[in-house]
């Protein structure tokens, strides 16, 4: 892709370089921990599903048990899958219930044992993950025989709280012409430091993300998809306190992306640093082997900052989030980095600074599908100003080749959308798409010029705050505040108490295949990512 | 009195204009289902009182709704004399104006304390106010520069909450309870006033929130205010703003 902004590419190099050092610490605590959720991901992989009577789902009883017994810091695989083995259990669900009621006796096998709890839990763990390699060619096909649709993907939410109700809404939409669907999830989801079971109709303005709303909701997609000649991606969101346990079922479940932020979590709800960075590197892997492309969070940035003063926060993160998911595994072509329309549409030029922001992103991040948010913070209630303010956005996500637009309604801050708004809003942007889609190709800023210069201010800005980043130490820039306005020290937030230290003989036979086999992953289902030669 | 009778304004005086838009669940494929569609949108519009009315715009969504865009004249006048407006006791102000409340009236950074007290584990409500991430668009009290949150989370024991709060020198107390058999909010609240009553004088501001509190009864249970459901992170921090750093105060909380 030829640049337009003349970036400098010693800046950028310069750029990336910092983020490395900046992230490299943080590869290595996760590393050398693990967490409750990691373990429970592990056994959910295996494929222990179901809960006990009180709802609480049978990972949680099995990994507090040996937590409370034989301790996790080797891993849940190798007392469970001891215990499993000289026990005399025909499943992981009754051994599960055995520890629930502490009749299930729990130990570090050494010697012979520990050979065969390892080679036991391999075989386990090789089949759950081949089940993810499945749905990776599954999807594979799918898109094959049913049709990629053209860039930019529109994306839809759908969130009645009952997947019953999602279920039509989301096909509804489909046929409207989302490419991608999201359902958003219960308030508070994200704190619970469980995932729910079954199919669930009741939650608060979200439906809960479960294993069986997720395979749901899929066969429902693929249904309409089918219908419509045309692959529809399913989206949910891996954070939260169980991200690594969200992010294997949406594997298991064949999803197609997955909201998957470095620091989301820790910033806007108070997730310990140090829980959320070592659960996201086994999430991200998960998403790397499942050919699921991840959505950062960088937009929430600029609806708790002025998205003037705050651009080069939006990078920062973007660089942040491209170092870790590139170090877990992941490929540029998985990497949907977020940002947004947000500058307050009453500045002066806040059309071309909202260019000139979208348009560094688009350099800065050639191979990456981005995702272009539209204006939330200043949609006012005057529903036709919002309706030309999401004009607007469309024509700047043309403009500059964003990849996946999330559709901007009206009634943004007024209510959930009317399907009349949401029809309308699919009016908006097929209009822009269809006037002014090339117009890409034809916007090249002034060389010295308002735009050009604004994006170079802003990746100067970038490069500054990497370098403090780097020098403080993430963690320590975290606790000061430097990411939105909250300060969020290394040991404070929720979920602590859940983050374990590995034993020298640490065993997690996921992260062994998932480390092994992370870079062989070939690119098969990415989508590819030809500049504007992908809309034409 | 005659120049108290208001009606809508078009483009002329008195002439009662309005313009609405609503979908109708059904279909507008064939030129039969289209003239029905139109005809139900216009008794829809002589039944909400426009008359005359003209249906300007008409749209087939799918092969159920129908989308409608209706300019009609309204008959309906409106009393200015018979307007009442809900008072709150308190302005609703914007984060910008909180801010500059706590900063002029109290010269300091407000302390808030927050959590679920007695065995609910339910943090869904008070994650919503305190939480950057907050709720409805709005963003939650941490997202104030002038107000600092203590959020202790769930299942927290009213003599822990109030040693912390006088550890914190909190300002404020917010306690959120979403559990409520046997009225356990109920007794929880009272105990937890108690419990602040008991512990001497200058005791913080005690503000509680859930789906079933009555906010009249504030009084009855000891505590100074009490938010009911839908309640958003802007009205807490405008009553906080009110309560604790009153215009003109000079640095004397209330």
């Amino acid at each position: 892709m030829k640049t337009r902004l003349n970036l400098d590419p010693n800046v950028v190099q310069v750029a990336r370089d910092l983020a490395r050092e900046a992230g490299q610490p943080i590869v290595e605590m996760a590393r050398t921990h693990t967490t409750v959720s990691v373990e429970r991901a592990v056994l959910r992989l295996a494929g222990l599903q179901g809960a006990d009577a009180d709802g609480m789902p049978w990972v949680n009883r099995l990994v507090d048990a040996v937590r409370e017994t034989a301790g996790l810091e080797h891993g849940v695989a190798l007392p469970a899958w001891d215990a499993l083995r000289t026990g005399g259990y025909p499943d992981l669900a009754a051994l599960a219930d055995a520890a629930a009621r502490g009749k299930a006796r729990f130990r570090i096998p050494v010697g012979e044992d520990e050979r065969a709890a390892r080679t036991a839990a391999s075989a386990a763990l090789a089949t759950g993950i081949g089940r993810i390699d499945a749905n990776r060619a599954q999807r594979q096909k799918m898109i094959e025989q049913t049709g990629e649709p053209p860039m930019p993907w529109i994306y839809l939410i759908v969130a009645t709280g009952d997947i019953y109700e999602d279920i039509p809404q989301a096909q509804a939409a489909a046929r409207e012409g989302a490419d991608v669907i999201a359902v958003i999830r219960s308030t508070g989801q994200s704190l619970l430091d469980y995932v729910p079971e079954g199919a669930t109709r009741e939650g608060f303005a979200g439906t809960y993300a479960t294993q069986e709303n997720f395979r749901l909701m899929r066969a429902a997609l693929d249904e309409t998809s089918r219908e419509l000649g045309r692959y529809v991606r399913l989206t949910n969101y891996a954070s939260g306190l169980c991200m690594p346990e969200i992010a294997s079922l949406a594997g298991l479940e064949r999803l197609d992306m997955m909201l998957n932020d470095c620091m989301y979590g820790i910033i806007f709800r108070d997730i310990n640093p140090r829980r959320t960075f070592i659960d996201q590197r086994f999430s991200r892997q998960i998403h790397a082997r499942a050919g699921i492309i991840i959505n950062t969070g960088e937009d929430n940035y600029l609806t708790t900052a002025d998205a003037v003063d705050a651009a080069h926060t939006v990078v920062v993160s973007q660089l942040m989030n491209e170092f870790f998911g590139q170090e877990a595994g992941l490929a540029d072509s998985q990497l949907g980095l977020g940002h947004a329309f947000e500058i307050n549409p009453a500045v002066p030029d806040s059309f071309l600074l909202e260019l000139a922001h979208a348009q560094l992103v688009r350099e800065l991040f050639p191979d990456a599908p981005l995702k272009y948010m539209p204006p939330t913070k200043h949609m006012t209630g005057n529903v036709f100003a919002g309706y030309l303010l999401d004009a607007f956005f469309n024509l700047c996500g043309v403009m500059t080749d964003q990849s996946i637009l999330l559709i901007g309604m009206m009634t943004e801050g007024i209510h959930t959308p009317f399907l009349s708004v949401r029809d309308l809003a699919l009016e908006n942007v097929r209009y822009v798409r269809d006037a002014a889609g090339r117009l890409g190709e034809s916007f090249v800023p002034a060389p010295g010029g308002f735009i050009e210069r604004r994006a170079h201010e802003v990746l100067g800005e970038s490069v500054a705050l990497l370098r403090r980043i780097r020098d403080e130490g993430l963690l320590n820039a975290i606790a000061d505040g430097t990411f939105g306005i909250t300060k969020r020290p290394a040991d404070g937030g929720r979920g602590l108490e859940g983050v374990i230290s590995r034993a020298d003989g640490y065993f997690n036979p996921a992260s062994d295949i998932l480390e092994d086999g992370e870079r062989g992953i070939p690119a098969d289902t990415a989508p590819s990512l030809t500049g504007t030669g992908a809309r034409q | 009195m005659i120049g108290n009778i208001v009606r809508p304004y078009g483009d002329t005086t008195g002439d009662g204009r309005v313009q609405v838009s609503f979908t109708l669940p059904v279909p507008f494929g064939t030129p039969t289902e289209q003239a029905r569609a139109e005809g139900a949108a216009m008794l829809l519009a002589a039944k909400m009182g426009l008359e005359p009315a003209m249906v300007v715009h008409a749209k087939g969504m799918g092969p159920e709704f129908t989308f409608f865009i209706v300019y009609g004249r309204v008959s309906h006048l409106v009393d200015m004399s018979e307007v009442t407006v809900a008072e709150r006791e308190f302005p609703l102000l914007s984060s910008a104006e909180v801010n500059l409340r706590i900063r002029t009236g109290l010269g300091r950074r407000l302390v808030v304390v927050g959590g679920c007290i007695g065995t609910d584990a339910h943090t869904v409500g008070i994650d919503a106010i305190l939480n950057v991430k907050g709720h409805s668009g709005e963003k939650g009290l941490e997202y104030y520069r002038e107000i600092r949150v203590v959020n202790l989370g769930s299942q927290v024991e009213v003599p822990a909450l109030v040693a912390r709060a006088k550890a914190e020198g909190a300002d404020a107390v917010l306690v959120s309870q979403v559990v409520t058999q046997r009225d356990a909010h109920i007794s929880n609240a009272r105990e937890m006033a108690a419990a602040f009553e008991a512990a001497g004088p200058g005791r913080p501001l005690l503000v509680v929130g859930g789906p079933r509190f009555d906010p009249a009864m504030a009084a009855s249970l000891g505590v100074d205010k009490i938010f009911g459901k839908g309640t958003t992170p802007r009205e807490v921090a405008s009553y906080l703003a009110y309560a604790l750093a009153p215009e003109g105060s000079g640095g004397v909380a209330a």
